[in-house]
């Protein structure tokens, strides 16, 4: 499938090799305009996180209950809910954990994922054909339903979400590095590695994975956005994050208990969903653009299922 | 297997969930012990993991620990609604998706093909279940929706059927219309450099058959292929959409199953779920011997 996918030649850039980084950027940006607004986003995003005590207006835990239920004003932009505490406060308050569980789970997932792989790819054999079947019978379950499944299993709370979603995310990156393991292990100088008496782990760690450092990149930032939908989703579903801690979802959550839920509670935590997965799959496909082209939308997609929530 | 070792072994204690924490720490040890025994809960787990088996093969599919009613019934009673929900979706995917791809298509690079990409790129990022709630509060606003209570069948009211499915379909139809599109457009512009298309040219015809009748089947199998995949993503999706809607559907049961801890429900119907997914993905990689006579197996 993949030589199947048109690549224009622009889109073909050399990796930079050792030259100035900056000038690697520049030359980034004024090819991927979009993914470098993307990036700026998403680095907005991520200190605003970083900052989020000093940022927030007010106390995102703090109720007042003089002013329950307001609409956007100047007290409050963002208005505030049922028990008065201020939504633009729980907002930014709430990225921290929608980009830390994003972060942590994509980590640990693809991590993992890309280490099975490349064992999986280079050893080959029994171990190959195992790990492919249970690749299979992971990548069988949608990953959403998956996710619901394991959060069940484990508990409520921030480290059986990040184990939730990263489970989710193991077989993709088993699967795309084992090919890439695939074609390193048939390379002349991994034949030479193994003629002078290396070792397989020697093999696997010194000249196996640094081959697999780009398409690595490329997945993890594919998969922040999806990882931050499914931390959404679970929250909304009310097996993520417990409350009080706010998490986009679980606001979006609380809105909807109301009868009439009130607009400013649905708008503003979903808004900042969408912008955040938009910033990071923006950012991502002009990584994988630059890094490796032969990883296409369209083939990365296909590989990798997209989001789900 | 997995979903079993997964839901079992793991800790979570299904007692606690339903007598609340504070009953659970009230009760008396034997009263535990009663109660586990008569969900069958005290047994050895090959004991419970065979009785799972017995139960799908039996097509029962166990019982719920809360309401004693059988997880088939639960499936006859709410499948309907989430199956019409994903094949509705299907439909609008394909009818949105697939024309915005051949318009960004004809013109690549032209100001349809770029409207076309932005709206796909943002429908792409949006999550359903929070569209679906923006459009709901939409709806209260202006129409006075009230969420579906009862499950209306389609043999029963079509009319009010269609009122409670049409709108998770549309949501969870629109974002999978936007990978339609992605691919479809892709495709179609590879096959549209190939050798036959210039000879469709050279000879004269006019464009709109050229993509129509010359490149479009060519680039429809990755296009099928993907629908496929994304079949996952509305089942996924429509967990959490189903909830936005209030729609009475399987998604919503699961997701009740989950906080109650009722685990041979959740067992059984993500086993549903996986299997659903397997299945038709199988049949797409099937189809493609009937769709192009090139392949064969």
């Amino acid at each position: 499938m993949a030589g199947s996918i048109p690549v224009s030649v622009s889109e073909v850039a050399v990796v930079a090799e050792g030259g100035s980084v900056l000038r690697e950027l520049g030359r980034f940006a004024r090819r991927n305009p979009l993914s470098l607004a993307g990036g700026l986003v998403g680095l907005a995003i991520i200190v605003i996180a970083l900052t989020a005590p000093w940022v927030s207006p007010k106390d995102p835990l703090k109720a007042n209950f003089t002013r329950m239920n307001k609409p956007p004003d100047a007290q409050a932009y963002f208005g505030t809910d049922q028990v008065g505490r201020d939504t633009l406060s729980r907002v930014i308050h709430g990225s921290r954990t929608s980009l830390f569980v994003a972060f942590a789970s994509v980590l640990l997932g693809t991590t993992t994922g890309s280490l099975w792989g490349v064992a999986s790819g280079y050893l080959g054999g029994r171990f190959d054909l195992v790990s492919q079947r249970i690749m299979e019978v992971m990548q069988a379950f949608p990953d959403l339903i998956l996710a619901l499944a394991i959060s069940m299993a484990i508990g409520t709370g921030l480290p059986a979400v990040i184990v939730a979603i990263a489970v989710t995310r193991i077989p993709f990156g088993g699967r795309v590095i084992r090919s890439v393991a695939l074609s390193v292990r048939e390379m002349a100088y991994v034949e030479a590695g193994r003629a002078s008496g290396a070792s397989a782990l020697r093999i696997m760690t010194l000249h196996v994975l640094p081959q697999c450092l780009a398409p690595y990149l490329v997945l993890a930032t594919t998969h922040l956005g999806v990882a931050i939908v499914i931390e959404a989703a679970l929250g909304f579903l009310g097996v993520g994050v417990p409350p009080p801690t706010p998490t986009w979802g679980n606001m979006l959550a609380d809105a909807i208990t109301n009868l009439i839920p009130s607009w400013w509670l649905v708008l503003y935590p979903g808004l900042a969903i969408t912008v955040t997965v938009l910033a990071f799959n923006l950012l991502g496909d002009g990584i994988r653009d630059t890094l490796d082209p032969r990883l296409s939308p369209a083939f990365l997609r296909m590989m990798t299922g997209g989001r789900r929530g | 297997m997995i979903i079993f070792v997964v839901l079992r072994v793991l800790p979570g204690d299904p007692l606690v969930a339903i007598l609340g924490v504070e009953g659970h720490a009230q009760m008396r040890p034997a009263d535990k012990a009663r109660i586990m025994a008569d969900l069958g809960l005290s047994d050895p787990l090959v004991v419970q993991y065979v009785r799972w088996l017995k139960d799908i093969a039996s097509g029962q599919l166990g019982k719920s620990f809360f309401r004693g009613d059988t997880v088939r019934d639960l499936i006859l009673h709410r499948g309907p609604i989430s199956a019409e929900i994903a094949l509705l979706a299907l439909v609008v995917s394909w009818l949105v998706g697939l024309p915005a791809g051949i318009l960004s298509a004809i013109k690549p690079n032209g100001w349809l093909d770029a409207v076309a990409r932005f709206v796909s790129i943002i429908f792409i990022a949006i999550p359903g279940f929070w569209l679906g709630l923006l459009i709901v509060l939409a709806l209260l606003f202006w129409f006075g929706y009230k969420a579906p209570i009862i499950i209306v069948q389609v043999w029963e009211n079509p009319w009010q059927n269609f009122q409670i499915v049409i709108g998770p379909a549309l949501v969870l139809g629109l974002a999978q219309g936007a990978y339609i599109a992605r691919m479809s457009r892709s495709c179609l512009l590879e096959v549209i450099g190939e050798d036959y298309v210039r000879t469709a040219r050279a000879k004269g015809a006019n464009e709109g058959t050229i993509v129509l009748r010359h490149a479009l089947p060519n680039a429809l199998l990755p296009v099928i292929t993907i629908s496929g995949v994304l079949l996952g993503f509305v089942l996924g999706g429509s967990v959490a959409v189903e909830q936005a809607f209030g729609v009475p559907g399987l998604g919503r049961a699961l997701v009740i199953a989950i906080i109650e801890r009722d685990i041979i429900v959740v067992q059984n119907l993500v086993l549903l779920y996986a299997a659903i997914f397997v299945v038709v993905n199988v049949f797409v990689d099937l189809s493609y011997g009937w769709l192009d006579p090139r392949i064969r197996f």
